[in-house]
């Protein structure tokens, strides 16, 4: 039998977790669906963000949720040239940690730049929302981070 | 505003090219023109399906090609009553492996036709197939399996297979 006689077919495998999501990240959550970005405060006075349910330094409760950004620096990125599919965006992007104003951790979130050389540490970006009624309480409710005074 | 936000869905997805090779190839074309073909083992006789194209024990190549029967026999199943996400068929419903009259190793299929408290070791059951201008390269062109109305083989016949 020839090679070409071989038989080759897609073969997708594919399975959703519907996990709950608990108080914090739930709040979380439906702040982002709110158009709000919140952070947990901890005893130490910092603020995480995204919010955990304990503090990660300390392992205590956190505190009150309180909304930071929707801007901030980009502390570091990295270039996606190619993106997959189901990625944030469908053109080159930046992953990036931005630090949101208020906020005293780096969120892992997309920035949409022209290039890397349109990138750097320190730049300031600000999120670009979805519009309301496309928003469902998601990461990916914030489309992507844009550079500051960027036309949104 | 509406209720919080409690669920989170998190779909995870992996996309493969799937080459069946040599072996299953010729079984899958088989499968396209409604029959069961296994190879059988120079060395030690045993006949495999679906054919992998090399003996597990013996590691030879299985150059001989067997045409199975239609029918076989249940050696051993299980009754489907959870339901699960993705599921296509009602629940319940059986899953046995099946050893092929022919065959030296058994195989999963559906069993259909018959009510879930009536199956058993031994019973001998039959191939469904599609129509004829549905068949393809594919499981999906077996439909299920069904009880032939044979008499039940003996244990003995399948106890090895088990």
């Amino acid at each position: 039998m020839a090679e070409s006689e071989v038989l080759r077919a897609p073969h997708t495998i594919e399975y959703t977790y519907t996990r709950s999501v608990g108080p914090v990240i739930g709040a979380f959550l439906t702040g982002l669906r709110d158009g709000k970005i919140l952070g947990a405060t901890t005893g130490g006075g910092r603020v995480v963000v995204p919010p955990t349910e304990y503090d990660p330094i300390t392992s205590e409760d956190v505190g009150e949720l309180v909304e930071v950004g929707p801007s901030g620096i980009v502390t570091t990125w990295a270039w996606a040239a190619r993106p997959l599919p189901d990625q944030p965006l469908d053109r080159p992007f930046a992953w990036a940690l931005v630090q949101l104003d208020g906020a005293d951790t780096g969120m892992l979130h997309v920035v949409d730049a022209a290039g890397p050389e349109a990138m750097a540490s320190g730049m300031r970006v600000t999120a670009r929302w979805r519009s309301a009624g496309d928003r469902i309480g998601h990461l990916r409710d914030i489309e992507c981070f844009v550079a500051e005074g960027a036309r949104g | 505003m509406s209720e919080p936000v409690t669920m989170l869905e998190t779909p995870i997805r992996i996309d493969y090219e799937f080459t069946a090779g040599l072996a299953q190839s010729r079984y899958l074309k088989g499968i396209a023109e409604g029959r069961f073909l296994g190879q059988r083992c120079p060395k030690c006789g045993k006949v495999y399906v679906p054919p992998r194209g090399s003996c597990p024990t013996d590691g030879v190549p299985t150059t001989d090609e067997v045409v199975l029967g239609n029918t076989g026999i249940v050696t051993t199943y299980c009754v489907v009553n959870v339901p699960f996400q993705g599921q296509s068929i009602e629940i319940p419903y059986i899953c046995a492996q099946i050893l092929l009259d022919g065959a030296n190793i058994a195989f999963m299929g559906l069993i259909q036709e018959v009510p879930t408290d009536e199956i058993r070791m031994g019973m001998r059951v039959e191939a469904v197939w599609v129509d004829k201008k549905d068949l393809g390269p594919t499981m999906a062109s077996v439909k299920y399996f069904r009880p032939s109305g044979e008499p039940d083989a003996a244990y003995e016949t399948y106890e090895e297979y088990l």
